[in-house]
């Protein structure tokens, strides 16, 4: 079972961190292609393009698969990223009530103790 | 640069995490500055639960907040949202109640495919640790209300990703 809380989420995340790794999966996700054409279409060298591969396939992003001598580059598990991106929406609902939350706590806190103190007297 | 940024917003660390824990169950946790008494309150009382349920960033507003927290009780919240001209309600059934522990509660508003919601309350401390589990029936539940709210892998898909990753640089040419 795939974890998302931890180191796999933040692989995604730090791979999708980078505006070009972005862009190749957009690429991507309109039809699969070689190293060498996304090279091209970025502007970049096969050596650059390589490491941004390399760095989308470590995060499950993207598979490769060598035929002869070309490099096809198509997307990996697209579903992982999709949950990744729900559970993230997840997380940042329920961190937006918590935030909510801690500040009516402290109110609530104050006010047991302004109460305690009021039955002391 | 992908970052969490709970640890500044929370400045005593209180780390929240998520989990997918299995096919059908999330698991969330995160520690609060209370003792579990005034969490409970927090999450029980209907006059205090409308105070933060619906974060203000969440463009909602509670129409009404009904709970009845007690064992084989109900609730129902209804709310407002600027996407829908219809009120949204919520409801469900409290399964199990145990003041300052624990709340198991249904979650009924779907078409029979809705998910159980467990929160356990351990005070350590001064500090209350909150677990919410929830468990939907099936995998494929949690995958069907998991894919109804995403959209297809799209344009919009990556807007919705760099917004999540609120990354300040240029948009990508990809001619």
């Amino acid at each position: 079972m795939v974890q998302y809380s931890g180191a796999v989420l933040d692989a995604s995340f730090a791979a999708l961190s980078d505006a070009t790794r972005r862009g190749v999966l957009e690429q991507l996700g309109r039809a699969d292609a070689s190293i060498t054409d996304l090279a091209e279409k970025f502007h970049m060298t096969l050596t650059g393009m390589k490491k941004h591969v390399g760095v989308l396939e470590q995060a499950g992003l993207v598979t490769t698969e060598k035929v002869g001598r070309v490099r096809t580059c198509k997307l990996g598990l697209r579903g992982l990223v999709e949950e990744a991106a729900w559970i993230e929406r997840y997380h940042q609902s329920w961190a937006a009530r918590f935030d909510e939350l801690d500040k009516l706590l402290e109110e609530l806190k104050q006010k047991e103790k302004a109460d305690v103190r009021k039955k002391r007297q | 640069m992908y970052e969490r940024k709970d640890s500044e917003i929370n400045p005593t660390n209180y780390d929240m995490t998520v989990e997918r824990k299995s096919g059908r169950e999330l698991v969330v946790t995160r520690n609060f500055n209370a003792p579990a008494h005034i969490v409970f309150d927090a999450w029980t009382k209907p006059e205090l639960l409308k105070r933060w349920w619906v974060a203000k960033s969440f463009g909602a507003s509670f129409l009404s907040c009904e709970a009845d927290v007690r064992t084989e009780g109900t609730y129902r919240f209804v709310f407002s949202h600027p996407s829908s001209e219809q009120p949204v309600p919520f409801f469900g059934r409290y399964v199990e109640v145990i003041p300052g522990s624990r709340l198991v509660w249904t979650n009924d508003e779907g078409d029979g495919d809705g998910s159980v919601t467990t929160v356990t309350f351990e005070e350590r401390g001064g500090e209350t640790l909150v677990v919410i589990h929830e468990l939907y029936p099936s995998k494929n539940a949690l995958d069907d209300a998991m894919a109804s709210e995403s959209i297809s892998w799209s344009g919009e898909q990556f807007q919705q990703l760099d917004q999540l990753l609120a990354a300040p640089e240029a948009s990508v040419e990809t001619s």
